[in-house]
């Protein structure tokens, strides 16, 4: 098979990106679609051309590393697939491919079509855990957790944190990716002491981040590698009201507060 | 030569940690905050460390190449992790997960380790459910577990296929926290090219920043290295692309000994290479070895589809060299015998590497709906990446590099024989001998980097005189520069081939010589043909751009070169184990049914080597083994 590649490149932050052209011949069907940027890097290479930087590390669809807007859509055509698990059989020999970078303001460019997501890291620090030091915990089955919550827990948690649904969405809102931090903890009993703080205070993080607010185009569901609902972002919506509505001194509690000896 | 002392303190097993522990030097809170602890690896065992040790007081630097401590290479695990907890009632116990442990590393990990892991391996699982970790439970509510690995008990906890994801998720929680409260400080997109030593002490690292280039001196009053296994040696493997040697091989050149490197681990259930631009190859999990039947045509070169392949003409050679494990032959015995049969020319698949997987019997006994129920993610991973539908015709599988049970040697403290450098996870050797079992490399990290570190680096610091030390010393100095030039050194050789090129080649070599079963003289070879490549190497790569720029041929280039270094050390550690055990196979140490022949009489110990010299040949030291509260055994799988 033989492709064009329309890649975005841009060498730094400071500097102007713009599409370039590439043929690449060569491909197998069974070939990944990393594995054709790989190879149109090592002919490029070899040329003294500097390979496309793109980020990809476990290329099973697990990592979240990969972040690649192939044909206007993030992860690619093929639903609920990371663009490291999409496969060259999935497109016609002699298209053209547009690859470009998660575009967000919340994630400036690095360079190519790698980005800075750091700002999903900082969203977390602001409260997207259980606070809980090690060597405290009481035994793992003192506490039963019906199988449906636990599923739920699970589905939830099955986000990659790879930013697909920040790229999708017209408001670059991260509010699927906050949802359903929220509700993994909201499912389980020992999510439930710091439920509502942990609401405002990602939240807030979220508007901090630059990140934009959900006007319900649910473009984020139908790129999502991991299948997340956005019935979790009305559940996110309930326990931030609830939390808005209290005293601000429940709702300033900081998220973790340690005690100085 | 010299005999290593694993600092094992005394007394019955059953006591030796908890009254280690009673013995240990404490440190006040308020001295705590001035000592400054630098974690490499965010994986779960750096990242349940750097959370653990900054709850402690201490400060904290925590430093991953990834662009979040998130992706660390633990997320992919699937299958589980063990725990003695006997919540099935079946007869588990500490004992028994400790001897399983000894055992399945046949008799080649230190004792009192492994005791101390299956001890702390309850407190893990109690850890991750406070976190909020997702276990599979069963209808009563209580957590469900299976039985993984040929175990006879039910000991694994599991987050349906993705355990791993769900524990570092677990970590990433508690690391955040730590964050967002100033304890830790994180250093994303920075790699650690080199350990600082200072008057024979760990202080400190050198790391480039991976998008400016910056190179940056960190001192510290320890050091904890928790930067994963080197299966990437292999080229090809179920770990992801970036894992890597640098971290631990670089130490290794600054004095820390290097243990066990020829123990890898081969998994026989993996997805074929389907050509020569495979990056990566994916695991497919053990358990489809329960219902599928493994054979291969019994002509060679067939070129028929296997549903024209008549009963008569297939050979399903496990069933027929193993008739009491059939299917089920363990690990290595499974991976040799399709390595075998396609040495033979009767593999399957374009490239005639790999056997087939057949669960036709199973679905015509069970039906569709009971095989996709056991396996039906399974089945949509394998078409979603072969393009094949396991439902109608057999899946191809072939074994492929998964696992490094060698590593940094440490002592009982986790402590190398470099003071004050600690080593953690799949980063050390210390817990696995020559095999690892399922579902034990998670809990091994989380053990490493939530209930031993703090202790025991908390003991060292109590203890260590740590002179004034900061990132003027000469030695930060020295280290800087020697980064600096070996980055100069790739920049400048400006030859006609890729990185990957040379990685490619390497791995060849080592999957020929070095992979499955090996021999003296394949081992010889290879490590002449390691040296031709590393030459041609540095006449022939072309790494272009600058130092001052998000670079990954650099990044790449820095650590295949390292690769092509280490890969040199783990042949010369398969050449001088002159015994077949657990995942080291050599072919001069056989039954005659082809069972490996382990020696304890001359091999029970741990070699650690010791750096001399690029292209020279390791010093060797040695730990002896001694087993006190284990019988020696032999396995047998006819
Ligand atoms: C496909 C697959 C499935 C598996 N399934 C299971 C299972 O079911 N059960 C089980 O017990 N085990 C399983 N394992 C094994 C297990 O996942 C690993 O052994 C374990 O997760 C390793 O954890 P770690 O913390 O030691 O290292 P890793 O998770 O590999 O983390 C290494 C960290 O070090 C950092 N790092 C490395 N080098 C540098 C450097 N130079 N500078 C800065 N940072 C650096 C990385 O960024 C990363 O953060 C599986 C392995 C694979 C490949
Ligand atoms: S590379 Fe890990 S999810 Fe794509």
């Amino acid at each position: 098979m033989k492709f064009t590649l329309c890649v975005w490149r841009q060498l730094n932050s400071d500097e102007p990106g713009s599409m370039v052209s590439y043929e690449v011949d060569g491909v197998s069907e069974d070939m990944s679609f990393l594995e054709v940027l790989d190879l149109l890097n090592e002919n490029l290479v070899v040329r003294g051309e500097e390979p496309i930087a793109f980020d990809h590390d476990c290329r099973e669809g697990i990592c979240g590393m990969c972040a690649l807007v192939i044909n206007g859509v993030p992860h690619g055509p093929e639903p609920v697939t990371t663009a490291c698990q999409l496969h060259m059989r999935k497109f016609t020999d002699g298209q053209t491919i547009t690859v470009e970078p998660w575009r967000a303001a919340a994630f400036p460019v690095i360079r190519d079509l790698v980005v800075d997501r750091r700002s999903l890291d900082r969203v977390i620090q602001a409260g997207g855990f259980v606070s809980v030091n090690t060597g405290s915990a009481p035994d793992a089955n003192a506490l039963p957790i019906s199988k449906d919550a636990a599923d739920r827990a699970f589905e939830a948690a099955a986000c990659i944190g790879c930013g697909a649904c920040v790229a999708a969405c017209p408001n670059a809102s991260a509010s699927l990716f906050v949802a359903a931090k929220v509700a993994q903890f909201a499912a389980l009993p020992q999510g439930q002491p710091e439920r509502l703080q942990r609401a405002i205070h990602l939240v807030e993080a979220m508007d901090r981040e630059g990140f934009g607010g959900c006007t319900n185009h649910y473009e984020c569901e139908a790129v999502c590698p991991k299948g997340i609902p956005v019935s979790f972002i009305a559940h996110l919506n309930r326990d931030f009201l609830k939390a808005a509505l209290m005293s601000r001194e429940v709702r300033d509690v900081p998220p973790a507060v340690e005690a100085e000896e | 030569m010299s005999i290593l002392d694993g600092k094992v303190p005394g007394g019955p097993i059953e006591t030796k940690w908890s009254n280690y522990r009673v013995d240990m030097k404490l440190i006040s809170p308020t001295n705590k905050r001035k000592l400054r602890v630098i974690v490499v690896g965010s994986g779960l065992a750096g990242a349940s460390a750097a959370a653990s040790l900054a709850e402690l007081g201490y400060q904290v630097d925590c430093f991953c190449f990834q662009d979040s401590p998130r992706r660390a290479h633990s997320v992919a695990a699937q299958g589980g992790i063990n725990a003695a907890k006997n919540y099935q009632n079946d007869g588990d116990s500490v004992r028994r997960l400790f001897y399983d442990t000894v055992k399945g590393g046949d008799f080649r990990a230190r004792e009192a380790n492994v005791y101390r892991l299956a001890e702390i391996s309850n407190s893990i699982i109690d850890q991750c459910v406070a976190q909020g970790v997702p276990f599979a439970r069963d209808y009563g509510g209580l957590l469900d577990n299976r039985s993984f690995g040929g175990a006879q008990v039910s000991r694994t906890f599991y987050a349906r296929g993705q355990t791993g994801q769900q524990l570092l998720l677990g970590c990433y929680g508690a690391l955040s926290r730590q964050i967002g409260l100033g304890k830790v400080q994180m250093h994303s997109r920075v790699e650690m090219l080199d350990l600082v030593v200072v008057e024979g002490k760990a202080r400190g690292i050198i790391t480039r920043h991976l998008v400016s280039g910056r190179i940056a001196r960190w001192a510290a009053d320890a050091v904890v290295l928790a930067t994963g296994g080197y299966g990437n040696v292999f080229y090809l493997s179920t770990n992801a692309m970036g894992c890597n040697v640098t971290a631990t091989y670089r130490a290794y050149k600054r004095g820390a000994y290097f243990a066990n490197p020829c123990f890898t681990q081969i998994h026989p259930t993996c997805i074929p290479v389907a050509g020569e631009h495979q990056s990566k190859l994916t695991l497919m999990s053990e358990s489809l070895r329960n219902d599928g039947r493994i054979w291969v045509p019994v002509q060679p070169d067939e070129t028929r589809a296997a549903a024209d392949i008549p009963e008569a003409e297939r050979d399903y050679f496990l069933e027929r060299k193993y008739p009491a494990f059939g299917n089920l032959a363990p690990r290595d015995i499974s991976s040799r015998a399709a390595k075998e049969v396609c040495d033979e020319g009767r593999g399957v698949g374009k490239l005639g590497r790999g056997v087939y997987l057949d669960f036709s019997d199973a679905l015509a006994r069970l039906g569709k709906g009971s095989i996709a129920g056991r396996y039906g993610n399974l089945f949509e991973m394998y078409e979603k990446i072969t393009g094949e539908n396991p439902y109608q015709r057999p899946m191809r599988i072939y074994p492929a590099s998964h696992y490094t049970m060698g590593g940094l040697w440490v002592d009982y403290n986790l402590m190398s024989n470099i003071e004050g450098l600690h080593v953690l996870g799949e980063a050390n050797f210390s817990d696995h001998g020559a095999n690892r079992l399922g579902a034990s490399a998670l809990m091994q990290g989380l053990a490493d980097g939530y209930f031993i570190i703090g202790d025991t680096l908390g003991n060292y610091l109590g203890s260590a005189e740590l002179a004034e030390v900061d990132i003027n010393h000469a030695a930060f100095a020295d280290a800087e520069n020697s980064v600096r030039a070996g980055i100069k050194r790739l920049l400048e050789v400006n030859g006609r081939r890729s990185v990957d090129s040379f990685h490619r080649e390497l791995g060849n070599i080592m999957w020929e010589y070095c992979g499955m079963s090996r021999n003296a003289q394949g081992l010889r070879k290879a490590i002449d043909l390691i040296a031709e490549l590393r030459e041609q190497f540095w006449r022939e790569v072309r790494v272009p751009g600058t130092n001052e720029s998000f670079n990954v041929a650099l990044e790449n280039a820095g650590r295949v070169a390292d690769f092509l270094e280490f890969a040199q050390l783990l042949c010369y550690d398969a050449l001088s184990r002159d015994e077949s055990c657990g995942a080291h196979f050599r072919e001069e140490h056989q039954t005659p049914e082809g069972e490996a022949e382990r020696n304890d009489e001359a091999f029970s110990y741990v070699s650690a080597w010791q750096f001399t010299g690029v292209g020279s040949e390791p010093i060797q030291h040695k730990e002896p083994l001694s087993f006190d509260n284990v019988a020696l055994a032999t396995r047998s799988y006819k």
